[in-house]
């Protein structure tokens, strides 16, 4: 109770009241959020659900055009699919692989950054030629030359079962040099501080320190970098679906249902790819918008 | 029997222009329960005998050479790891500045658990309990209430305290306090000095007092060591070096304090400035800035002799009783 009042008293809270485009993208995300979370629930149809699907709902416009159905609200795609139901499951599929992703991420970047700035020397060095050498290649190459090696590697079996997995590591692999050098630099300056020279003094080992003193100081930053790499992650996985190595159609993300939609783009039936393409448009601009305020406002230089 | 010997220590610091020998045949002993001041100018190597003795010199340094020996163990050549038990456990340190000592995102009670649970086998609820204890014995008020609060809701007096208490709280025989009150203001700093006076009395604890502060070593030291350019000038019991110093610049340290009584125009000092690391001069490292300087002083090292009450090296220190 008492927390919770001082979180809402708190300079964050302040400024976030003080920045309508922080509140704005704020209500954005959790809307989307929200509808993706509780798409199996709140969807109007589920596309999945062969049975309910009937070809003769096919191809239909929006609810604003002539030939409206208002039980489609958005209309729907070749087969008889609702759109808005396809829009909530696939943000749900979007969201849940980039989240994985950049958990993954950050659990490699942020172990290896804090090894190499605090043990530093030669550790240091190879840490970080590994990570200058990864950040040599566009990040979304390094998905998709991944995804590529471990389609040949696995059986044909295995692939369909990990598909998610593979597109979430791939992914997170690209993505992890970026929070190991910003916890590598902001580790490298904690360490000189005199509260970890004190953790040495009182005796408590290097793994330790790192856990529970160096981690919580350098969170913040890596925090920030977190959120607008979750954005980046939904584009990402996008663009692999997009290109036709990402989920299998049985499981449309964003990216799929855009790819699918651009086919019906040049024969008038617009909706099938641009109501995807203005959600994902959105999500990621939102959460971008966020992300800079976050930055913005935990940054005590820039108040 | 010392609870700590330092024998002849030599610190050293490889660099490019060759090797810097930061401290050089520095010996001295504390007794149990006995406080020694250590005093010097900045760069004097004060602090880095302390970080030397709790094994935290930070590298390239390391000790070239002589012994450490805590409670007849040898320190200077332990592991890592061995060494790690023996820090915090038996030997605690104080640093000087209580608003960066403390991690800014733990609460201070668990800065003590975590300290004390490292060392010993404790209870969560046993922990806390000694934690509030500890704070209570260090003057916090209202300690248990404020056990979890995180250390900007103290000020730098109370900081410091809890900073003491960290460093006491699992036992250590020796602590080793690198300038505790320098960034405190001063009716503070006489606080904390009286508050580690009690607690070394009490708990039996030797306590290594790094300080350029002449008038903290005075009211709080038995013995004084004065060190200069990485050596030891003098040492003894913190009245006769006071009262009556032996080597020319524990007289010129002194003689730079300003006294209330007497109205000088102008503060005494020792002219000149301590010679840097690769540039110690021949023979006795003061003699360029001593005002008694001899041939003898330019071509020999003095090494520390007895005078009639302390400890010199210098040559001229016993002509002068004669």
């Amino acid at each position: 109770m008492n927390a919770l009042q001082r979180f809402l008293d708190s300079d964050f809270i302040y400024s976030f009241k003080r920045n309508p485009v922080a509140m704005v993208s704020f209500g954005v995300v959790v809307l989307v959020v929200l509808a993706a979370v509780l798409a199996p629930w709140i969807a109007p149809h589920n596309p999945f659900d062969l049975a309910s699907l009937n070809l003769l709902d096919s191809l239909k416009p929006p609810f604003f055009q002539t030939d409206g159905d208002p039980s489609f609200p958005l209309g729907t795609d070749d087969q008889g699919r609702d759109v808005l139901s396809g829009i909530m499951y696939g943000t749900r599929i979007s969201l849940e692989v980039a989240i994985l992703a950049i958990g993954f991420s950050l659990t490699v970047g942020i172990s290896v950054g804090l090894i190499a700035g605090y043990v530093g020397g030669s550790v240091d060095a190879v840490l970080m030629r590994i990570v200058d050498v990864q950040l040599t290649f566009p990040a979304i190459l390094v998905a998709l030359l991944v995804d590529g090696v471990v389609r040949a590697v696995l059986p044909p079996s295995a692939q369909e079962a990990l598909q998610l997995d593979v597109i979430v590591f791939a992914i997170g692999i690209s993505r992890w040099p970026q929070f190991a050098r910003t916890v590598r630099g902001s580790t490298m300056i904690e360490r000189g501080r005199d509260y970890v020279m004190a953790a040495r003094v009182i005796g408590i080992s290097s793994p330790r320190i790192m856990a529970t003193h160096i981690l919580p100081n350098v969170l913040g930053p890596v925090l920030v970098i977190a959120t607008l790499n979750l954005g980046l992650a939904v584009l990402d996985e996008a663009t692999l679906s997009f290109l036709g190595v990402g989920l299998p159609p049985t499981e449309p993300s964003l990216g799929t249902l855009i790819r699918f939609g651009n086919d019906f783009l040049f024969s008038g039936e617009w909706w099938i790819t641009i109501f995807p393409g203005a959600t994902l448009a959105v999500m990621v601009l939102s959460i971008n918008l966020l992300g800079d305020w976050l930055r913005d406002a935990l940054n005590p230089r820039l108040r | 029997m010392a609870l700590l010997d330092v024998i002849d220590l030599c610190v050293e610091f490889p660099t490019r222009r060759g090797i810097l020998r930061a401290l050089d045949g520095v010996s001295f002993s504390i007794d149990p329960g006995e406080i020694l001041g250590v005093v010097g100018e900045s760069g004097a190597g004060k602090s880095l005998t302390g970080a030397a003795i709790i094994g935290l010199l930070e590298p390239p340094g390391h000790v070239a050479g002589g012994q450490i020996v805590f409670d007849g163990k040898r320190l200077d050549n332990l592991s890592q790891e061995e060494m790690r038990a023996i820090r915090g456990r038996h030997i605690g340190a104080i640093f000087q500045d209580p608003l960066t000592t403390l991690d800014p995102l733990m609460s201070v009670g668990k800065q003590l658990i975590e300290t004390m649970q490292t060392h010993m086998k404790l209870s969560d609820r046993d922990a806390k309990a000694r934690a509030v204890q500890w704070l209570e014995e260090v003057g916090i008020p209202a300690a248990s209430e404020r056990v979890f609060a995180y250390p900007h809701q103290f000020s730098g007096g109370m900081r410091q305290r809890v900073v003491i208490a960290l460093a006491l709280c699992a036992e250590p025989r020796l602590v080793i306090a690198d300038e505790p009150t320098t960034a405190l203001d001063v009716s503070i700093q006489a606080q904390i000095i009286t508050l580690m006076k009690r607690l070394a009395a009490d708990h039996g604890t030797s306590i290594m007092l790094v300080t350029h502060d002449m008038g903290v070593i005075a009211e709080t030291c038995d013995r004084v060591a004065v060190m200069y350019a990485g050596r030891i000038a003098e040492i003894g019991p913190v009245e006769n070096v006071v009262r009556s110093p032996h080597h020319p610049y524990t007289e010129g340290l002194m003689g730079s304090i300003p006294s209330l009584e007497a109205r000088v125009e102008r503060l005494r000092q020792i002219d000149g400035a301590m010679p840097r690391l690769n540039a110690i001069p021949k023979g006795c490292a003061f003699n360029p800035r001593c005002g008694k300087v001899i041939e003898r002083c330019r071509e020999e090292r003095p090494v520390l002799l007895p005078t009639a009450t302390t400890m010199a090296a210098c040559f001229r220190a016993n002509e002068e009783a004669a």
